[in-house]
Parts: structure tokens; sequence; C-alpha cells
């Protein structure tokens, strides 16, 4: 590699995406109208659990300005909706249909569409579908008994075990043993664009087309194009400015498919735009997890082993990422500490609620809360610290890498390289624990509810195995990038020039970055698992480097130089050290490369190049993070003073970037820690389906946080050292929350559910008679 | 359904549209005015990512009809830049990285903007106060607080 850094990598230079959203020229999808497209609207269950006995549309299709509305028999040829990682046999009879068939399983479920020349009289029309349904028993809790999802089909769909050494013989044996019993609140992503979809079809070239694609087109496209039985060529997704993705928005929903389903038979454009109601009833739910969770430790406190069985809240239907969040959660329980032995058993649960997937850390969030409860309570049975405790199991780096016999996206476990003792002693000078301790205890004595508490995790990104990018300069020496990567918003076009423009050595606003759209590379994977920066920039980063030889080696001849003694500054390549000497510039090679250029002599048409990026292992980023709470005696309110969040990146290409990502991550995991739920009465009925009752963190809500973006162990695996940072800031916000209220009720273990709701706490506080 | 025959003027320019009563400002700017900067974020004025300027005031135009508006004077995020010189908010919302994926954006840009030509002088809590008036999934508001305070001073040396 014979690149010369240029600086820009590592540098918070500012992003390319900003201009068209401040001045209101953003394209999101609801932003996009074709000529004379239908608008469609989803009449949904009103049941949580029942028999289809009648659905009456008459009334509906009557009114003027409908074009049709359809219930499941009108789509007889379109099956359920597929895994994205392909078939799973088991749960293949519990995929959700586009439309219910015979039984509704939650509130919200789709049972009919209405296609209308107006999305106004699309919703007058769905107010017109009178459906019947024969209630049946509601399922509202995954550690109830089971019950059948259809004749024959428990609800229980799955048990999913990971584990190690045996544990039996631990616990038999162990100085201590430890359990808790703890639950996270069911909660999402919930971005302030819901979910819309166009489809549109062009009988002119026969494609089909889908706007408002987000995080995994190509994916996406796969299944799409299997379940519509059409070549690769013949169904395209575009992806538009997408309104916040936290690993909700993107995924295969009843929606988009039918859009599809209507252009192609309509022949022309299908709009969908969901409202928030429906949003919040009908979107992937997320985190719903009970467990039960013991350790077997000595006398210093170290972990000989874990047991963990949790009941994860599915609701009606697997969704496409099927047991994914069950699972992670099995291999990433363990986090960043030493365990002798381990034993994970799941009940993966349908119950009559809205399906659940993935949410920004997935299965992190809900582990994180569950071990770092479990460390703290054993700190307080063996009454050493909680730092200490932490100490004494965290995997030194000397360890590293660091493989377990537990697999994470089908991935064996292996974290990377990391120094976990050094950057929790890191977090605690910047919080000044032991000063911290001294100014607490004083405000207790003055009787103020205050404490302190903390957590630390190991997150995975950076999920291959493989993902390519294409580079192409163009005669006036402007860059375009190609990527199949997906921008939720995060910076992504900008984190692609930054690493394009290093390796390349021209300026990062030179570059254009495509991404979100199959029509223009054939294989991409999208942004989620916090992959996007690993995968994809490593794929442009090789990319740029092979245009830059071809540049080189070009230039070499024509200036009559080695290509070792070439640099390229600011898009022209010049003799190393000599700036003001013979040059040509990019543009100018590009020129001189065009299919009937004169010069070009043999050598490859264009100066562009594919580059890929290959991996075997993700990696591991990893972090703390420290709360400081107060709690109000009255509203019972916990105020979060201060927070502090540690987090080894490996290396930032732009540091402000990564500081939005964990800034705006931790708002979302306050959110969840204190304010969001959805959630459900008896009967199934959603009571969380406006923002007035779904309550996320406003201004008000969000305290300063202390960011401490560490760049000490660069990741091994990839050349650029990068890991992830998408999932970071929300991973353990829960679990540093929950100790620091514990902390403040000076009661370890007082906690045992998210969000620690008012009425949650005054109900501990009663029984600690500290109300 | 009779439509109704209303003039606006959005960002200096008057607009005649006709639209049914039950027709949100939102919905109109959208839809009748192609001005698709103002956003839906909830339609029930809690997010405040639709949030316009009439008549000098912050609105949900997701809560008020098109009709309400009739002969009214409407600011959009459109009409915030002069040409290509970005507005003091625009400019530091960029410079400050207030912006991710930009949805609530312009909500947040028309909500401050409005604010602070009332009260060109507030103090650190009012003006979370008032940013605290709209949602924000992406960016956690400290660079969102950043930039308005930013923005604040700007705009008290501008005339």
């Amino acid at each position: 590699m014979n690149a010369k850094p240029q600086g820009v990598i590592g540098q918070s230079v500012q992003r390319l995406e900003d201009r068209p959203l401040i001045i209101g020229k953003g394209m999101f999808v609801g932003d996009i109208s074709f000529a004379h497209q239908l608008h469609m609207r989803i009449v949904r269950s009103t049941s949580a659990h029942g028999l289809i006995k009648r659905i009456d549309a008459q009334a509906a299709r009557a009114l003027p300005g409908v074009h049709a509305v359809w219930t499941a028999q009108d789509i007889p040829e379109i099956g359920p909706i597929d895994f994205r990682e392909g078939k799973i046999e088991k749960l293949e009879p519990y995929r959700q249909p586009v439309l219910a068939i015979d039984r509704v399983r939650y509130v919200g479920e789709p049972v009919a569409a209405i296609f209308a020349s107006d999305a106004y009289i699309a919703e007058d029309a769905a107010d017109l579908v009178e459906i019947e349904i024969e209630d049946l028993p509601v399922i509202m809790d995954a550690r109830a008994a089971t019950g059948d999802f259809a004749p024959g089909l428990s609800s229980e769909a799955a048990i999913i075990t990971q584990g190690f050494g045996d544990t039996a013989s631990v616990f038999a044996t162990a100085y201590a043993v430890v359990e808790i019993d703890v639950t996270v609140g069911r909660h999402s992503g919930v971005p302030l664009e819901t979910r819309g979809a166009i489809g549109r079809y062009d009988a002119a070239r026969d494609v089909l087309e889908l706007h408002g694609a987000a995080k995994v087109p190509h994916k996406n496209k796969e299944t799409l194009a299997r379940l519509f039985g059409r070549p690769a060529a013949a169904l395209h997704l575009f992806e538009t400015h997408v309104g916040g993705g936290f690993g909700v928005r993107g995924e295969i929903y009843p929606e988009d498919i039918l859009v599809l389903a209507a252009a192609l038979r309509f022949g022309g454009a299908v709009k969908w735009i969901e409202d928030r109601r429906e949003h919040l009833m009908a979107a992937n739910q997320s985190r719903e997890q009970h467990h039960k969770t013991r350790a077997a430790v000595d006398e210093k406190g170290t972990l000989l082993a874990i047991e963990n069985e949790f009941w994860h809240d599915q609701g009606a239907y697997p969704r496409t990422h099927a047991m994914r969040v069950a699972e992670t959660t099995c291999g990433i329980l363990p986090g960043p500490y030493r365990v002798g032995a381990y034993k994970a058993l799941g009940h993966y649960r349908l119950t009559n609620k809205t399906p659940a997937a993935t949410y920004r850390a997935p299965g992190r969030y809900e582990t994180n809360f569950v071990r770092e409860r479990l460390l703290d309570a054993i700190a307080a049975k063996l009454k050493i610290s909680r730092i200490d405790v932490r100490k004494q199991n965290l995997i030194s780096s000397d360890e590293m890498p660091y493989a377990r016999p537990l697999c994470v996206l089908e991935d064996d476990v292996s974290y990377d390289s990391g120094d976990y003792v050094g950057l929790l002693d890191k977090s605690l000078k910047a919080i000044k624990w032991d000063e911290l301790q001294g100014e607490l205890a004083e405000r207790r004595k003055r009787g103020e509810l205050v404490g302190v508490g903390l957590a630390t995790f190991v997150e995975k990104s950076g999920l291959g195995p493989t993902d390519g990018a294409h580079v192409c300069v163009d005669t006036t020496g402007a860059i375009e990038v190609i990527t199949g990567g997906a921008s939720v918003g995060q910076g992504f076009e900008t984190v692609m020039a930054q690493v394009c423009a290093e390796a390349l050595g021209v300026d990062y606003r030179n570059i254009r970055v495509v991404h979100g759209r199959t029509d223009r590379i054939d294989f991409g994977i999208g942004a989620h698992a916090s992959r996007a920066t690993v995968m994809t920039a490593n794929a442009v980063h090789a990319a740029a480097l092979i245009v830059r030889e071809k540049a080189l080696s070009f230039a070499a001849e024509l200036l009559q130089s080695d290509a070792a003694m070439l640099d390229i500054i600011e898009g022209r390549v010049i003799r190393r050290g000599e700036s003001e000497g013979p040059s040509i510039t990019l543009g100018e090679i590009a020129n001189h490369l065009r299919p009937a250029a004169k010069l070009r002599r043999g050598r490859e048409p264009g100066l562009s190049a594919d580059g890929w990026f290959d991996t075997d292992h993700q990696v591991y980023p990893y972090g703390n993070q420290i709360a400081v709470v107060s709690i109000d005696r009255e509203t019972c309110a916990v105020n979060v003073e201060q927070y502090v969040i540690a987090y080894d990146i490996g290396r930032a290409i732009n540091p402000v970037l990564v500081r939005g990502q964990i800034l705006g991550g931790f708002a979302q995991g306050l959110g969840g820690a204190l304010y969001e739920e959805f959630l459900y009465d008896e009967r199934g009925e959603p009571l969380s389906v406006t923002f007035v009752d779904y309550l996320m963190p406003t201004a008000n809500e969000v305290p300063n946080v202390e960011v401490i973006i560490a760049e000490d162990a660069p990741s091994p695996r990839n050349p650029l050292g990068i890991k992830g940072a998408g999932e970071s800031g929300i991973a353990a916000v829960g679990a540093a929350i929950a100790s620091a209220v514990d902390d403040a009720l000076s009661s370890p273990g007082a906690v045992t559910q998210l969000p620690i709701t008012p009425q949650r706490l005054k109900k501990i506080m009663n029984r600690l008679g500290r109300a | 359904m009779t439509k109704h025959t209303i003039q606006l003027t959005i960002n200096d320019q008057t607009r005649t549209i006709s639209i049914d009563a039950r027709k949100t400002l939102l919905d109109a700017l959208r839809e009748d005015c192609n001005l698709t900067g103002a956003h839906a974020g909830c339609e029930h004025g809690v997010c405040g990512a639709c949030t316009v300027i009439v008549e000098g005031e912050p609105v949900r135009s997701c809560l008020m009809f098109a009709v309400q508006a009739q002969g009214k004077t409407i600011r959009t995020v459109e009409g915030l830049a002069q040409g290509s010189a970005l507005h003091p908010m625009q400019k530091a919302f960029t410079e400050q990285h207030a912006v991710q994926c930009g949805y609530c954006t312009p909500g947040f840009l028309m909500l401050t903007v409005a604010a602070l030509e009332k009260t060109p002088h507030m103090d650190d809590e009012a003006l979370r106060e008032v940013v605290a008036s709209n949602l924000c999934r992406c960016t956690g508001y400290e660079n969102i607080l950043a930039a308005v305070r930013i923005a604040a001073d700007d705009m008290r040396r501008r005339p």
C-alpha cells in the first residue's frame, strides 16, 4: 500500500449529505409522486386473536375514487413473507401472510387493502370495510402457558440453546450462587418518518420498482424477485432519503409486497404512506424478554458459570429476522467477561402483540441489562465493589483474540482486540469515581436519593463475509463511488467519501457516493448490524487503491518516472516532493483512458475499479457507560445528572459522526430505560399508539453526555483497523441507569424491570420504605 | 366534496389553490404547492416535523386545516435561505452536525427561527424549552442545542 495519508480519515469534516436536508429538498418516500399513482390504505385487525367470519367490502368498493379492495382471496399467488437469510424449516408454518387468511393474531394485522385515487378517499373507504371476527383467547405474556398458533402448532415456535462446559457440576460445587429474575420492556426504533413504499411497474421496460427501500435493498431485492418470480434485472429497489432506520425500517413488510403486487396488476404506481398510529401497532417492535439468570462464583467473585433461561416475546409472527434477536441474546450474553461454563436456553414464544424484530443493538441492550444486573448482584452478595467484580472478570488484552464456542449471527464469537480494563479506568477517571462516592454520600446524608451506576459491554459489528464497491473517475476529475450500502442518516456518504479521498489523494467533496440502488451495482450489504463502515468502507478503500495504482502506472509512463516516485495530491499526480514539477490530473488520465483514446494503448478502458473486502469474523468494539442519577421522592422520576460513555472504536473515520451516533443512540437507550414502552391491555388492545402514550425523550430529558472515543485497540481484521459505531450509545443505557437507581435507593437489585417508570419506581420505593 | 379556493402567501409568493375543507395545511403545502420540506411525523401535533411559520408563529401544519390559512402569510423551510445563502440557523445546523437523517430538521429550523425572531434574547433554559417542543430520534439533541445557541447569536448580530 503506497497511499500517502492525506489526513482526511480521522477528521471531523462536514457532512456531504446536509444541503438538501436543510433547504427542504430532501427526497423521502412521501415526497415522491408518480403521475396517476394510486394510494393504498390498509384495513387492520381490531382484534388481537380471532377467526375471520366475514369481510364485507361492498360499500368501500362503491365509494367514488376507489379502484379496488383486496383481501387475502384476491392475492392467492402471493405466499407468506420469507426470512431474509433463507429457509428455516421449523418456522415456515409461522410466517406472516401478506393479508390475514382466516385468522388474525394481533391488533394492526393487515386484513384488507384499499386502492384509491387519493389518500383521503382510501382512508374513507377503509372505514367502510366491515370485518366480523370471532374472538379467540389471547396470550399476552411470553411466560404464560403456551397455546396454539394454529391447530397443532404451539405458540412456542422454537427453543434456542447455546453454551459450553458443564454448568451443572460447577453450580453444585460453587462457593456462592447468585440469581436474578429481570425483564426488559417492549420498545422499538420509532423513526420520525413512518414507513412508506411506492410500487411502480414500468411496462415499457418490464421492470418492477420499489421506491422507499432502506437498510438492505439488495437482500430485499433477492427475496422479492423470488416471491414475484422475476429475474434479477426485472426488479429494482430505490432507496430514498430515509427518516431514521434503527433496524425497524427496511425489512420486508406486508405493505411492501402489496404495493408491488398492485403495481403489477394495475400497471402503474401505487403509493403507501403509513400513519403514526399504524406505525405504533404494525412496525416491528423489539426487546421484550424475561430472564431468569444465575451465576456460580468463587469467594472473589470470579464467574465460574452462568445459566440463563429466557422467554422471548416475539409477538404474533416471526418476521424477516426469524430468531436472530433470541439467538444473539444467547451468543452475546457473557459480554466482556471470562466465564468457565455457560448455558443459555431461550423460549421463542409467539403472543398476540405486534411482531418483534431487531432494534439498534438487538440482543445487546437486553443482555447488557441482564448481565450487568447479575454482576451488581454478585458484588452485593459478596460485599465487594461493583468495580472490583468487573475487573476481576474482564477479559484482559493479552488474552486477545478471545474466542468462545458461541455464535452470533451465524458467526463464531471471537473478540478481536481490546483493553477492557484500560478503558474502564479511563471512564472511572473521567467521572472521578472515587471523589464522586464521597459527594454522593454527602448528598445522601442530606436526604437526597442519588446514585451512580456503571455497565461494561462488548459490541459486535462489521458482519461479513464480503462487500464490494466501484470507484470511477470521470474526465473532469469528479469521482463516483458506487456502493451497495445504505444511508439511514448516519453519514454514510461522508464516511465513504473520506475513505476514498484518502486512498486516492483527492478532496472528499469531489466525490459522489451512490447507495441503495440495485440498478447501479449487483451486490450490497446495506446498512445494518453496524457493518456499513467496516465492510463497505474497506471495499471502497480497496477499489480506490486499485484506481490509484492505475493512475500512477499511467502517469509514470507519461511523466517518465517510476510509479513509486509519484504521489497524488488534490487530484493531481506529481513527483513526490515536487509540487511545482510536471503533473497530470486524474481527470486528464481518465480522458486518456477513454475507450477510443489514442494513448490508452491496450490498457483497460476507464479510470475505474471494483474493490472487494472479505472477512472471516465480525469485529468487537467495546465500551463502558456510567450514570449519575437522582430520584424525585414525590414524582418518583429519575433524573440523569451526569453520563459518561467511553467507547473504543479501533479507528474513527470521522469522530464527530461517531460522537453523533453515540449521542443519538444514548437518547434512544434512555427512552427504553425510563420512558418508552408498548403496553397492551388484557384483551390485546395496544395502548401506546400515539406520541402522547409512547413517550420518547425530548431535549428536556436528555442530559449532556461526556463521550470518550478511544482508538487504543484497532481491529486487526481489516486494513483500516476500524470497528462499528452505530449501536454503542444505546447498548448499555438500561444497564447503567438500573445500577445507578439501585445505588440511589441504597438497595442493590431493586430494579428488575425496564423501563423504570415512575409507577414502577414508586412501587419499589414503597416496598423499601423510601417514598 | 365541495372544493374551497383559498389564497396563501407562501415564502413571499401568492398562490391560489382549490382544496377540500378537510385537507390539512401540511397536505396542501406538500400536495398542492409542491413544498415537501415540511414532513408528517405523527399527525397529532406532538413531534413538530410539520412545523411552518404562519403569521410569524410556529404552527403544527398537521393540526391546521388549509382553509384556516386563507389569506395568511406562511413561511416554510424552502424559503429560509436567500438564494444560495443559508439562513444562520441552517448554517449552524450543518456546521454543528445537528442533522442526521434530516426528517425532523425542517420542523426544528422553522420552530427555532420563529421563536428567536419573536424573542431574540433567550437564556439557555428557554432555548432548551423551545427545542423540547419537537422530537428528533437521531441526534440526542445536544448538537441541535449547540446549533441553536450559535444561530441565536448570529441572528442577533444581523439586522
